[in-house]
């Protein structure tokens, strides 16, 4: 399977997905007025993913900002996680932000409570 | 407009404390370059990080409001109508104003929606946010109802809003997001 590299932009964020070690990064912004289209790839991806031989997934946000029509694809992306956790893979999240940024943490938290993938919260003094 | 007009109105701006002022149509490649010059004015006026995100995210869903919605019946109306956008100082924050012109038929349920969201307390506008999340739906412009939800948990204060009738079809709609540090 091929890796998914998409570069950042003022509004779109820089995705790093790594098949051979199995290292998922989405970093940057992402607060593009469509966010449907930006992260259909990305979901695409994921569904091949779960039908490869793969079979430890780790998922890095490091996200600076987000918009709300980002935060209903983040949730795809994640519920994506959730199928391949459910085909037996192990599958984890790790939600990195800023440790004064009460907002991303408290959207962190959030997401951990409506998915059902380990989603780790880690603080880091810049992303 | 003579040119001692264009003076009043640009004093009359400065006298409001506003740090940017727009009127016209809102594209997408705008929509990002406004988002730039915000950023740089919070930089250049040293603001707190936490006020500087603050004032970006809601300045981003206000935005993106004004260039999903702002898009009404254009067979009915000719011209698009434009948007109006203030980002303003004010004694402990930011005010981030906007305008757009809306169906007459929006004008009621626009309204209901809003004065809800006012009457929530913080942890039932987290739920209705939680729930709207997770509601599985998606506007085909991408906006999945979030926006003003997610203006006044980060805003922390009530939304101000209002409408002014504009003729028989269509009433012009405005916002006040108050920042506070």
């Amino acid at each position: 399977m091929e890796n998914l590299i998409i570069k950042g932009e003022a509004k779109t964020p820089t995705i790093d997905f790594n098949y051979s070690n199995g290292e998922l990064v989405i970093s940057g912004r992402s607060i593009p007025e469509n966010s449907i289209e930006f992260y259909k790839p990305i979901i695409e991806w994921l569904e091949s993913l779960k039908v490869s031989d793969k079979d430890k997934i780790v998922l890095d946000i490091k996200l600076e900002y987000f918009n709300t029509s980002s935060s209903k694809c983040i949730l795809d992306v994640f519920k994506k996680l959730e199928e391949i956790k459910g085909v037996g893979k192990d599958a984890s999240i790790r939600w990195y932000y800023e440790s004064d940024d009460e907002d991303m943490e408290e959207a962190g938290q959030d997401f951990s409570a409506i998915i059902k993938v380990p989603l780790e919260l880690i603080t880091v003094e810049e992303l | 407009m003579d040119k001692s007009h264009l003076f009043e109105v640009y004093e009359d701006l400065d006298k409001r404390n506003v740090v940017l002022s727009f009127k016209g149509d809102l594209t997408s490649d705008l929509l990002t370059s406004i988002l730039h010059v915000i950023e740089q004015k919070l930089d250049r006026y040293n603001e707190p990080t936490p006020v500087k995100r603050k004032v970006f995210n809601v300045l981003v869903e206000c935005l993106q409001n004004l260039y999903l919605h702002s898009n009404i019946n254009e067979q009915e109306i000719k011209d698009k109508p434009s948007v109006i956008v203030m980002v303003a100082k004010s004694d402990n924050g930011y005010n981030i104003l906007t305008g757009n012109v809306i169906a007459k038929e929006s004008v009621k349920l626009l309204s209901e929606r809003l004065t809800n969201i006012n009457r929530l307390t913080k942890e039932e506008l987290k739920q209705l946010y939680l729930e709207t999340l997770t509601d599985g739906k998606r506007s085909s412009k991408g906006g999945g109802g979030l926006g003003f939800l997610e203006i006044a948990r980060k805003s922390k204060q009530k939304l101000e809003f209002g409408f002014v009738p504009n003729n028989d079809k269509t009433s012009f709609f405005s916002l006040n997001v108050k920042i506070t540090q």
